[in-house]
């Protein structure tokens, strides 16, 4: 059976040698062979490895600093959404006669946990706004958007639009007085606008004014058509961000020392 | 980028990327500390501040003032300005964020320098900072003004200072009631349906301002049932708009 190579752990995580003595040819029941068995047979019939590969041993350029952690840390919040998310799909219900409001009453109240659930994704809607925008900064302030990184740019831009997207279907859900309110007056803000405007308000109150099945359109907006789009959009940026690799610092240059900020300033 | 910048930049960039490390384990530690602080944050703020439901959506209500979240006030913000010329209110609200959101979109393509260093980019860190702090100062006058059914006229001159806190108190409750949706008071409110009220103390009374506010014409909703104290602070307030 065919082995996958060994892949290019740094010095302190590689297996050590066998001392002296010890026995090489334990033979393949312990566990930890066992796993490498099962690996290698889903990979033979797979072929999976090399993608792995090119994912996780790509290299990353010298002088990686901690701004560069802030698109991952994106897609972390992004992930905390969808998971609490389907745990308040469980109990949420979208019924603007009052079951709405009810079914979220009921999560606080008397789900286990339910408030804290819906109090992660309440706020970490706010933290991935934050996190988005503090990464869009990075990205903005390093100059990354440049060649041949422009269209992992104007993905982003795609995403930022739907992440705020999120947040304003999102808002209507609980269905009480401040939700009500402000979507109404969010729609009605979209109808004054230009060309689209009227037709927009149109489709997001599914009618001409708020009706019975506005809350059910938001509801199927924020949690299947934006998230679709979105998990879909966050691939594509991936696969652009591992493809053309992440930028360098901009004050580095090759060869130079990255401790030594006067040495790279006066090479230029 | 010319041909020969974009060749330039490749190779340097593939110098820098050999020069560094595997992205596992070293990236992978990093964005992984990243995700567990994240993590953390959220719990705090959920265990901190939970997710409490206000008083359940009634369309009837006339006295409600609109909030959106906080990532929203800068909108809500321009909102509130633009409200001061009417003719231009649909433009700023859609027209400033949508031709702001092709300028961002587009970014890459009129930024066309090969120049990556932000202090060497004047205009382009003039511009990051100038939104960063349009962005910052919008969200936070958001934050502190009221809303758009806020009245902003000055109280008469000859007011006492006793007389100048019913006169704020009766203008938060026209806010909240709703009343500029159909009237005009200074440049505030829609001019119609309901007539203006900038001077509606010129022509009308303070007894029959009341009786009218409890028994109006439709479509305007009554306001019989405002507390007794909101109701004086709301007769008092049209009673000085002269
Ligand atoms: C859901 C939202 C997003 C996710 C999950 C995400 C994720 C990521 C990740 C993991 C990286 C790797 C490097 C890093 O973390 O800095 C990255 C890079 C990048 N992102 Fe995002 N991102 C998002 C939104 C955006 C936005 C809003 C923009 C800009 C408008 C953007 C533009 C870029 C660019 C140009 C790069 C390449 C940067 C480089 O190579 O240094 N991304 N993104």
């Amino acid at each position: 059976m065919p082995r996958i190579p060994a892949p290019p752990l740094p010095k302190a995580l590689q297996p050590r040698p066998k001392r002296p003595g010890q026995d090489v040819e334990a033979g393949a029941a312990t566990p930890v062979e066992a796993g490498i068995t099962v690996v290698d047979w889903l990979d033979e019939r797979t072929a999976l490895s090399p993608g792995i590969r090119w994912l996780m041993w790509r290299k990353v350029p010298r002088g990686i600093n901690w701004a560069y952690t802030l698109g991952s840390a994106t897609l972390f919040a992004f992930l905390n959404q969808a998971v609490t998310g389907v745990f308040l799909a469980m109990y949420y219900r979208p019924d603007a006669a009052g079951g709405a409001y009810e079914s979220i009453r009921n999560i606080n109240d008397n789900v286990f946990l339910g408030q804290f659930v819906h109090g992660m994704h309440k706020w970490g809607a706010s933290v991935m706004i934050i996190l988005i925008f503090l990464h869009m900064g990075r990205v903005f302030f390093y100059g990354a958007y440049k060649y041949p990184r422009e269209l992992t740019w104007v993905i982003g831009v795609v995403l930022v639009i739907l992440t705020l997207a999120m947040g304003f279907t999102g808002y209507l859900l609980p269905f009480d007085q401040r939700a009500y309110w402000a979507s109404v007056v969010g729609i009605n803000i979209n109808a004054g606008g230009p060309f689209v405007g009227p037709f927009l308000s149109n489709f997001l109150f599914g009618g001409a004014d708020f009706n019975a099945t506005t809350l059910s359109r938001f509801y199927a907006i924020h949690m299947l058509v934006i998230p679709g789009a979105m998990a879909a959009l966050i691939g594509a940026h991936l696969y652009l961000v591992t493809k053309l690799g992440i930028t360098a610092p901009p004050w580095l240059k090759p060869g130079a020392d990255d401790t030594d900020h006067a040495l790279a300033e006066a090479e230029v | 980028m010319n041909q020969a910048q974009k060749e330039a930049y490749l190779r340097e960039y593939s110098i820098l990327k050999n020069e560094g490390k595997p992205f596992f384990p070293y990236a992978v530690a990093k964005d992984g500390a990243m995700a567990c602080i994240v993590m953390v944050v959220i719990i705090f703020l959920s265990l901190l501040f939970g997710a409490e439901l206000g008083p359940k959506a009634d369309p009837t209500t006339t006295t409600y003032v609109p909030r959106p979240d906080w990532y929203f006030f800068f909108l809500f913000e321009v909102l509130r300005v633009m409200r001061n010329v009417p003719k231009f209110t649909p433009m700023a609200t859609i027209g400033v964020p949508t031709i702001c959101m092709i300028l961002l979109f587009l970014l890459p393509f009129y930024d066309r320098s090969p120049e990556r260093r932000i202090e060497r980019r004047p205009i382009a860190l003039a511009a990051g900072i100038t939104t960063i702090a349009a962005m910052a100062y919008l969200t936070y006058s958001g934050a502190h003004t009221g809303s758009p059914n806020s009245v902003e006229i000055k109280p008469p001159a000859t007011l006492s200072a006793a007389q100048l806190q019913v006169w704020h108190a009766g203008a938060d409750v026209v806010g909240e009631s709703g009343c500029l949706a159909c009237h005009v008071i200074g440049e505030n409110g829609n001019n119609g349906p309901g007539p203006a009220l900038t001077n509606i103390a010129n022509t009308v009374p303070a007894a029959q301002i009341a009786s009218t506010l409890r028994n109006p014409t439709p479509p305007m909703p009554s306001f019989k049932d405002l507390p007794a104290d909101k109701f004086n602070d709301l007769v008092y307030f049209l009673s000085t708009l002269q």
